[in-house]
């Protein structure tokens, strides 16, 4: 497959995930809609990461070095929601 | 002088040193070297450390009357706020990496340059650029949040040039994440033949670890500030609770950059007095893994210490306890660094020059800034001394008394590599021992203040308070003299007939002490062979402390 043709299949898909964004927010799942964004929106930002951001050549440092950007991200949330989640807690 | 090489390449020859290379503008202005664009930084800095500097003088001169005469209310909230803002992030983080890390990156690892010399120079640009912006600022008439733009009073409240402030520490952010980015491919990519991880200087270690902050952090703040300003202009609701926002959103990711930004501050302070030590005790450090180690482990648990700002904001009582614990864990790194250099310094024959003084000046204020830190992050304690002078006192003493003098000493201690010249050395030793003095009588007065219950960011304060003020103040006029010292022996080496410094006079180890003062356009001559490891004192051809 040629480069071109497999970033255009990529962006197909891409386009395929925004319309399926799209078309969920109007399901009748309550609670789960969010949820289903974020799913959605996760695999999105894999394909980008793969296929534009070449992380599918690179060696094994750089994918660390990507990797580490998702786990500083998690930290930044996982702590936050230490506040959020337990502002209710009496103590 | 028998300064010889101890690495295995041949005997320097005589090449036009980096100064000597052109003297035109344009040879500075589009320099690609990694010598010239240090001094490009070291100069502007030093612009930007004046103007903070001034902001600092009128906000002392403010406090010595409890009725504050000299400056209105708002005047006197502009003056701290772009005092923060300057020292911050126009002097302070910029500091060691962009001057002393630019100039002694490439060259420690034995290398021609940093891995990407043009975005290296293209960093210096932004930050001018980003600097300019804040000079708008400061004659358009300031600021008024505080270096930390609390919302809402950023969002809302506040007059004056938020947008444009937001937008200066925004750009300048790119700078720094330039050069963490260059400084981490190149310690990767660049290391001389020999050079293996567990031979790199702790200098290079500590640049590492920032560099990865610098990286994962700033971009945070980027957003952050960027998130201010378009709830300003156009009332997104990120902030905002009528509109569904959390206030406590913006401490939130405004301290998960500026704890680890503060580490920014220090880190490269660590890895400067590692040297200093080292090489005043020509000794091998002690512990070089730990100490090395320490530096990562800092960088990463400082990215989870950062809701002690939080604790009396309306954060969770149970994420209080969380921080607080996290940030107890954090000082064990730090301890382990002064007690190694301690334990390194313990039995050896010190040479006490200046570099020394200002190293163990270092130390002993790092220590108490570091043992006030703990005690803030108790929760019972930080109840009672959270935004007064008591957490005014504590940040001083490590990012005054530790950084800036940790920079001074670092300065002192390259000077001669940096500029081929050697400056007056007693001079050196009266300006290290009156900067310590100078602080101390600055900043110690403020523990008092704070303690009895003297608010931060105040400047009418009850008469009871007077005496410690006044005293602070007389010590900062002892401090600003201090500082100004080396402005003009250091300036005065440079004279034509200032003395002419060896490649080598401190006999100290390390590739930079290989090469010639200063050094030639690509650092060596031949490619440096590292077969030794760090710190293998004594040299051996030890080399003479003369003058030559
Ligand atoms: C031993 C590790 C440290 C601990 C446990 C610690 C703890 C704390 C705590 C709990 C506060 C919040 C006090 C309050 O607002 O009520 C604080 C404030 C601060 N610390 Fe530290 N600290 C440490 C090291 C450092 C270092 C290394 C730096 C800088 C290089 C630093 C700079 C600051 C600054 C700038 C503030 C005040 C920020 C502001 O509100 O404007 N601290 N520290
Ligand atoms: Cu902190």
């Amino acid at each position: 497959m040629s480069g071109a043709v497999r970033l255009l299949l990529v962006w197909a898909a891409l386009m395929a995930l925004l319309a399926l964004t799209v078309g969920a927010a109007f399901l009748p799942i309550g609670m789960a809609k969010p949820w289903v964004a974020y799913a959605i929106a996760t695999a999105k930002a894999i394909l980008i990461l793969w296929f534009f951001m070449e992380m599918r050549r690179e060696s094994g440092l750089a994918r660390l070095a990507a990797i580490a950007g998702f786990v500083w991200l998690a930290i930044l949330i996982m702590l936050t929601a230490t506040d959020y989640l337990t502002r209710r807690w009496i103590m | 002088m028998t300064d010889e090489p101890r690495f295995e390449h041949p005997p320097e020859e005589r090449a036009p040193s980096y100064l000597a290379e052109s003297h035109s503008l344009r040879s500075w202005f589009f320099t690609t070297d990694h010598k010239r664009i240090a001094l490009l930084y070291l100069v502007s800095i030093t612009l930007f450390f004046l103007i903070g500097a001034g902001a600092a003088a009128l906000i002392r001169l403010d406090l010595l009357t409890p009725q504050g005469d000299l400056l209105t209310n708002d005047g006197y909230n502009r003056a701290f706020s772009i005092h923060g803002i300057i020292m911050v992030w126009f002097f302070l983080i910029p500091s060691i990496p962009n001057v002393l890390g630019n100039f002694l990156v490439p060259i420690m690892i034995g290398t021609r340059d940093l891995a990407f010399p043009r975005l290296n120079l293209l960093s210096w640009y932004i930050y001018i650029l980003s600097g300019l912006l804040t000079l708008y600022v400061v004659v358009s008439g300031g600021v008024d949040t505080g270096w930390t733009f609390y919302t809402p009073l950023s969002s809302v409240y506040a007059n004056g040039a938020v947008v444009a402030t937001i937008v200066a520490v925004f750009i300048s952010g790119f700078s720094t994440i330039l050069t963490g980015l260059n400084f981490i491919v190149t310690i990767h990519k660049l290391r001389a033949p020999g050079m293996t991880w567990s031979r790199l200087p702790l200098f290079i270690w500590s640049h590492y670890a920032v560099s990865i902050i610098f990286v994962l952090a700033t971009p945070v703040l980027a957003i952050t500030l960027l998130l201010v300003a378009a709830e300003r202009l156009i009332g997104i609701g990120v902030f905002d609770p009528r509109l569904g926002g959390d206030p406590l959103l913006f401490q939130h990711l405004f301290w998960f950059y500026s704890h680890p930004a503060v580490y920014i501050m220090v880190l490269p302070a660590l890895g400067v007095v590692s040297e200093l030590i080292t090489a005043a005790a020509h000794k091998r450090i002690f512990g070089y893994w730990f100490v090395a180690f320490a530096s990562i482990a800092i960088a990463v648990i400082g990215f989870m210490v950062w809701g002690h700002h939080m604790f009396v904001s309306g954060q969770s009582v149970f994420a209080s306890a969380v921080f607080s614990f996290l940030s107890i864990a954090v000082a064990v790194p730090s301890a382990i660094k002064v007690y190694n250099w301690t334990a390194t310094l313990y039995k050896a024959d010190v040479a006490i020059d200046a570099p020394l003084l200002f190293a163990l000046g270092f130390i002993g204020l790092f220590v108490a800034g570091g043992l006030t830190g703990l005690m803030l992050a108790m929760l019972a304690i930080d109840v009672h001394v959270t935004d007064t002078y008591f957490v005014v006192a504590h940040f001083h003493y490590i990012m005054v008394g530790g950084s800036v003098t940790a920079f001074f000493g670092g300065l002192h201690f390259w000077w001669p590599k940096m500029t081929g010249r050697l400056y007056n050395e007693t001079l050196g030793r009266i300006a290290a021992i009156l900067i310590l003095v100078g602080f101390n009588i600055t900043f110690f007065p403020q523990f008092l203040l704070g303690y009895q219950g003297m608010p931060r960011r105040y400047h009418v304060y009850p008469p009871e308070f007077q005496v410690l003020h006044v005293i602070s103040s007389l010590g900062a006029a002892l401090l600003a003299v201090g500082y100004a010292m080396p402005a003009f022996y250091l300036l005065w080496s440079l004279l034509p007939g200032g003395r002419r410094a060896p490649a080598n006079p401190w006999g100290a180890s390390g590739l930079e002490w290989t090469t010639s003062s200063p050094p030639p356009k690509h650092n060596f001559i031949a490619q440096p062979v590292v077969v030794r490891q760090p710190y293998d004192y004594p040299l051996a051809h030890p080399a003479s402390r003369d003058d030559g």
